[in-house]
């Protein structure tokens, strides 16, 4: 059985077919890529998969679970964790705190215990504190733990994202255009990572990507979107040679 | 250095926590002398228990306005319905003194968060200036109905209140009210609170029940701003219902605001400040509120702009507490 099983999904903004009858089976531990030009409904599919939209067709199974209706944050309890292509961190909070956030569901105590810190509360935070380093460290930001998450510069904004993500320990992880922003060295060292995390923690990735270097070098298989419907789906030497996928989007 | 926040150890609770206790100690002990003593003059000495009033007032604000990041013009309300559940208690009850008022406090801290529970419902459907104004027809229509009320007095409203309310009531309860805000902004579900307020999509989409710490916070702050009413009332002996327009829940508003929206210990201070400052202005008699609103304007703008940095840095101004920390959006 596939991790994520996506059938005759769609939805309507209105007149406009954002996202029309896509399908999409995602099998355990496999790094998958989601491709298309501008507008073609990309984010709006991530959107649709964590709840944010409600699909106006088709079922969504996450591991046979159907999440189709539940809120974003019953589905990040099901096992789906995602980053955002316009970077949405606890910006006022620490690197820390915003992994922390993010462990809220891993590591519970009371509301009792927050208010008179009973001996639960410090193991708890130690225990979270461990955690949150030792995810924080596979990114290479556990010198920065104690800096404002704005304070970070933009490409580690986007690894404390991933590092959020994770922290709420997903079966599938959704990164909308990681690399966005990077220089060559910072993607090539952002796909080892993705890579690492992938094995290190056992999950399942779709992410979203315009650079190609990036999409060839880690995705085993790729579905390629325009205007809302599938083009193409398969293993990115195949797809990126298919002539209408490169009128459509290569050639530009 | 106000990017690198101080680094927080977790374990040494026992030698921290003996630290905090001492200073709580020491702490009575100045107040106590101030009360007692012969340092300070009647007028004075009647500020203390304000000042701790406001303190709950301002700290629990600053849990929805500062942390939430929600504008709440309806504080008043809340403390409104404390204070009048709270004397009704007393004036009904026939118990020793201290039973009587501990259990004013509680009820009227409770009935005061069954309101913030109500207040909570908009809270899920509305933002910003939207909810401002909701808050503050909440707090008018808490006061019309008080008003209306016999059992409050009505437009008369209640006195001969037993006035329980004094500085070793009041300490005690700022203390709690100190200790246990910042343990909760501190805790798993203060930095739930703080996450919706930074980005409630992202709260969402790492598995925050967005709804459920909306209310929270609102509630917590309600319950304390009922204590906070309950110590009003005993202090004063009487109450009106124009004891709680909207320009109360405005006043509480602007200490948060000048003390720093998410700082604790700038509230603390700024309740105190913005509490003497109209008697030491007593004297300009006349000039006064225009003094007081110039004193405010300038001492935000000191607060704010990087004035204040620039001569602590070069020394002339010892450092203070960093007042705005953590500023709202
Ligand atoms: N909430 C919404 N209301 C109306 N239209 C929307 C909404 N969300 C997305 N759209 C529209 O749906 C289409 C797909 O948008 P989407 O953001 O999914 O594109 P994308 O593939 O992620 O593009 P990009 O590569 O630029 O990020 C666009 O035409 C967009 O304007
Ligand atoms: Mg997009």
């Amino acid at each position: 059985m596939a991790l994520l099983e996506v059938k005759n999904l769609g939805i309507s903004f209105g007149g406009l077919r954002a996202v029309d009858d896509v399908n999409l089976n995602i099998e355990k531990g496999q790094l998958y890529g989601l491709i298309g030009p501008n507008g073609a409904g990309k984010t709006t599919i991530f959107n649709l998969l964590t709840g944010v939209y409600r699909p106006t067709t088709g079922t969504i199974k996450v591991d046979g679970v159907d999440i189709v209706g539940k809120s974003p944050s019953e589905i990040c309890q099901n096992g789906v964790a995602r980053t955002f292509q316009n970077i949405r961190l606890f910006k006022k909070m620490t690197v820390l705190d915003n992994v922390k956030a993010a462990l809220h569901n891993q590591v519970k105590y009371s509301l009792f215990t927050s208010f008179f810190r009973t001996s639960n509360y410090y193991q708890s935070e130690k225990q979270m504190n461990e955690k949150a380093m030792e995810i924080l460290k596979v990114f290479d930001l556990d010198g920065q733990a104690n800096y404002l998450a704005s304070n970070l510069p933009y490409g580690k904004q986007r690894k404390l994202e991933i590092a959020r993500g994770l922290a709420t320990n997903p079966k599938l992880l959704l990164l909308d255009e990681p690399a966005a922003g990077m220089n060559p060295n910072e993607t090539a060292e952002l796909m080892e990572t993705i890579r690492l995390v992938r094995d290190k923690y056992n999950i399942t990735i779709l992410l979203i990507e315009h650079d190609m270097k990036l999409v060839t070098g880690i995705c085993e298989k790729i579905l390629v979107l325009n205007f809302g419907t599938e083009l193409a789906t398969g293993a990115p030497e195949d797809v990126l040679n298919n002539p209408e996928v490169i009128t459509a989007y290569l050639g530009e | 250095m106000q990017n690198i926040v101080k680094e927080k150890k977790n374990n040494s609770f026992t030698k921290k926590n003996l630290l905090i206790t001492a200073g709580i100690i020491l702490g009575f002990l100045v107040v106590m002398y101030l009360a007692e003593g012969n340092l300070l003059n009647r007028q004075y000495k009647s500020l203390i228990v304000p000042i701790g009033i406001y303190i709950i007032l301002a700290v629990s604000l600053n849990l929805t306005t500062g942390f939430l990041g929600e504008l709440s013009l309806g504080h008043a309300g809340f403390m409104a319905i404390g204070a009048y559940t709270g004397a009704l208690i007393t004036l009904n009850l026939n118990m020793p003194e201290a039973v009587e008022f501990i259990i004013a406090l509680i009820v009227g801290g409770f009935i005061a968060a069954i309101f913030g529970v109500l207040i909570g419902v908009p809270v899920l459907r509305l933002k910003g200036d939207y909810l401002a104004i909701v808050t503050l027809a909440f707090n008018e229509i808490i006061r019309s109905i008080i008003n209306f009320l016999g059992i409050t007095g009505g437009a008369m409203g209640l006195s001969k209140i037993p006035r329980y309310t004094n500085y070793i009531w009041v300490y005690i309860l700022v203390v709690l009210t100190i200790v246990i805000i910042t343990n909760l902004v501190n805790s798993r579900h203060g930095r739930a609170i703080s996450a919706i307020r930074d980005n409630y999509v992202a709260a969402e989409s790492i598995g925050l029940k967005v709804s459920k710490y909306k209310v929270m916070a609102f509630v917590i702050a309600a319950f304390f701003a009922g204590i906070a009413g309950v110590l009003y009332g005993h202090n004063l002996s009487v109450l009106k219902p124009a004891d709680f327009d909207y320009n109360k829940s405005i006043e509480i508003l602007v200490i948060v605001v000048l003390g720093g929206m998410g700082s604790v210990r700038g509230s603390v201070i700024a309740a105190a400040v913005l509490t003497i400052l109209p008697e030491v202005l007593r004297a300009a008699d006349d000039f006064r509120m225009l003094l007081y609103a110039v004193v405010l304007i300038a001492m935000m703008l000191f607060n704010s702009s990087g004035i204040r940095t620039k001569l602590e840095e070069s020394g002339k101004l010892p450092k203070l507490p960093k007042l705005t920390r953590n500023r709202a959006k």
